[in-house]
């Protein structure tokens, strides 16, 4: 596998003030200290951590949303920490983000059509409207939306559909690289496993490179290939998802997986024990 | 369960609105003993919280009609005049809510906010006695350094910490029965850990019943003796926790557990999602609730409303479900789901 995109020696601070009218700088806090990890071609790549780790942060670093303090952003192996003007449109059109909420994300006002139509009108594409209507509803389709809903609003629909919208802006400029920021912790568990099967759908078909950010491991563990966990902006250690879960070195990423609660009963298929469930 | 504490009964709550009746919560009855803990699962509008808070006469007004009854040892909640649950908020039930900041008062330093909690129900304390039992009820619930974090403000305190704060609050006054929803949704799961791991302890040491309302099926394994299982405004199954999880019944208790990921599962399992998603509580689908939704679903699920029964030698308390199916025919399709067969 050849590397799509990198971080190197990746530093972010961010100033700690105290008081509003007389704001007095106390120092620095490192959200992101000294990270050098790399994403390669194809994979899907699980970055975990709990709050205040840094894990958002890298993303947006990575995504050229955010200044790095010092460091190196790559892009196929292109230094792109500093791109700007025509380089960071050509950037922004091939990574692209997906958010936690997408309520937040949508404009309210505008049109479920409209929304996935913007970036079009951004990048200047498909300036037929007729050529661009028929995108947005192809893209709609494709996420699994019923292509009328181009008509409504964000807030006639459930968190899972305006999930999909949210999916559907990401992929309509054809990004190579997609990066879901929590993007099922506001649903419901139901709804979490059809916006899980859809990215990874969408991740065969597009052929997308996914970096998945989440404070779920059990998510991680069953989307991703390969895992970075972080604690307090550093990276803690990076395996495939089968050492990691199965023989983790770290004493946090031990904590960490020793913390999420466990379901009990069979996960199919089931051991000899467990299929002989009682019967009352 | 006759030790019950608190006890709801056929409980229905419907809104008023625009679109027409909504119908939240259908016909549903649980209780808890002291020392115990019920876990009701469900998902958004399923009418798990809608159900707590009218226990806790936290919703009545003009557009909610509210019918059955919600037994606090002698007392019938539905109908208690605002000033008497004034006197039992607190004192004898109490609740903590997912985001201790809109419980939490920003403006007031913690240790005020549960002094206040103190001298509402009890005149006589001094200023200095609540104090010290704030200081003390902080250290209940493990707030390290106690003493210095009673006169922090809430948004100085780290989530973990106000939600501990939260609970100190709930618990100023020892009441009997504490309703937990969604307590550690937001926290980090290390935080969550040690939050569930104090309810624990204070249940026990305490000896009060709990209700713990969640929408994750892992946190009520580890917390729960009973679980119920809520969808559209009904319970659809109802059981001892170990056995809801060895042995579950309904469709869509099936269907929670094989759409949550799980790290005992083989590496690249696929997820089976729910189709569709919760119905209108305006216009519920006929029969079944589930219906629309369930794989297994027949003509005559369609017309006939599934009642809350207990399974084949199983007691009133035991394993109670709400489908259609019959048991041998559940027993195959759940042994066959449990060995990773397709629908």
């Amino acid at each position: 596998m050849t590397e799509l995109a990198a971080v190197e020696r990746l530093v972010k601070r961010f100033p700690l003030t105290r008081g509003v009218m007389f704001r007095r700088r106390l120092g620095d806090v490192a959200a992101v200290d000294d990270v050098t990890l790399s994403v390669q071609d194809g994979e899907s790549l699980g970055i975990v951590g709990e709050t205040g780790s840094g894990k958002s942060t890298l993303a947006r670093i990575l995504l050229n949303l955010l200044e790095p303090t010092s460091g190196v952003v790559r892009w196929r192996g292109e230094d792109v920490t500093h791109a700007r003007g025509a380089r960071l449109a050509e950037l922004r059109r091939a990574r692209q983000l997906v958010f936690q909420d997408p309520a937040g994300s949508l404009n309210p006002r505008k049109t479920v059509g409209a929304a996935v139509a913007d970036p079009f009108a951004i990048h200047g594409l498909l300036p037929e409207r007729a050529a661009r209507a028929r995108r947005v509803a192809e893209l709609l389709e494709q996420v699994g939306l019923d292509a009328a809903l181009a008509n409504r609003y964000p807030h006639e629909l459930s968190g899972g559909m305006r999930q999909r919208v949210g999916i559907a802006r990401a992929i309509a400029l054809g990004p190579e690289l997609l990066v879901a920021d929590e993007p099922v912790s506001a649903l419901d568990v139901s709804i979490q496993a059809q916006i899980l099967a859809l990215l990874r759908t969408l991740q065969r078909e597009l052929r997308l490179t996914l970096v998945l950010i989440s404070h779920d491991l059990a998510v991680v563990r069953h989307m991703c290939t390969r895992v970075a966990v972080m604690q307090h902006g550093r990276l803690v250690e990076v395996g495939s998802v089968e050492e990691l879960f199965r023989a983790p070195r770290e004493a946090y990423t031990r904590e960490l997986l020793a913390a999420v609660p466990r379901i009990p009963g069979p996960a199919a298929p089931p051991s000899a024990q467990s299929s002989s469930s009682s019967s009352t | 369960m006759s030790d019950a504490v608190l006890r709801v009964e056929d409980l229905r709550v419907a809104f008023d609105t625009r679109e027409g009746l909504v119908q939240a919560v259908d016909g549903v009855s649980w209780d808890v003993a002291p020392g115990r803990t019920l876990g009701i699962v469900g998902e958004s509008g399923s009418g798990k919280t809608v159900a707590a808070m009218t226990a806790m006469g936290l919703l009545r007004g003009a557009r909610v009609r509210t019918s059955g009854r919600v037994l606090l040892d002698g007392d019938e909640l539905l109908t208690a005049s605002p000033r008497r649950l004034q006197e039992l908020r607190g004192t004898a039930i109490a609740m903590v809510f997912q985001d201790p900041l809109s419980a939490l008062h920003p403006l007031l330093r913690v240790g005020a906010q549960i002094e206040e909690a103190l001298r509402a129900h009890r005149s006589g304390v001094s200023r200095a006695i609540a104090r010290a039992r704030a200081i003390e009820l902080l250290e209940l619930v493990a707030i390290p350094d106690a003493s210095r974090r009673v006169d922090a403000y809430p948004h100085e305190l780290s989530g973990g910490m106000r939600q501990r704060a939260m609970i100190a609050m709930a618990l100023a006054n020892e009441p009997r029965v504490l309703i937990a929803d969604e307590p550690t949704t937001a926290l980090d799961v290390t935080v969550q850990r040690q939050i569930l791991a104090l309810l624990r302890r204070l249940r026990d040491e305490l000896g009060m019943a709990m209700v713990l309302i969640t929408h994750d099926l892992g946190v009520v394994a580890e917390t729960a003796d009973e679980v119920a299982v809520m969808y559209a405004g009904r319970i659809v199954e109802q059981a001892p926790a170990a056995e809801l999880f060895a042995a579950p019944q309904h469709p869509y208790t099936w269907g929670l557990l094989r759409s949550m990921p799980r790290l005992d599962a083989p590496i690249g399992a696929e997820l089976v999602p729910i189709p569709g998603r919760p119905p209108s509580l305006v216009h519920p689908p006929s029969g079944c609730r589930f219906h629309p939704r369930c794989p297994y679903v027949r003509e005559r699920h369609r017309e006939v409303d599934p009642p809350l029964e207990p399974l084949v030698g199983a007691g009133a308390d035991g394993h109670r479900v709400a489908c259609l199916l019959s048991e041998p025919e559940r027993r195959a399709i759940w042994t066959r789901l449990a060995q990773g067969a397709p629908e």
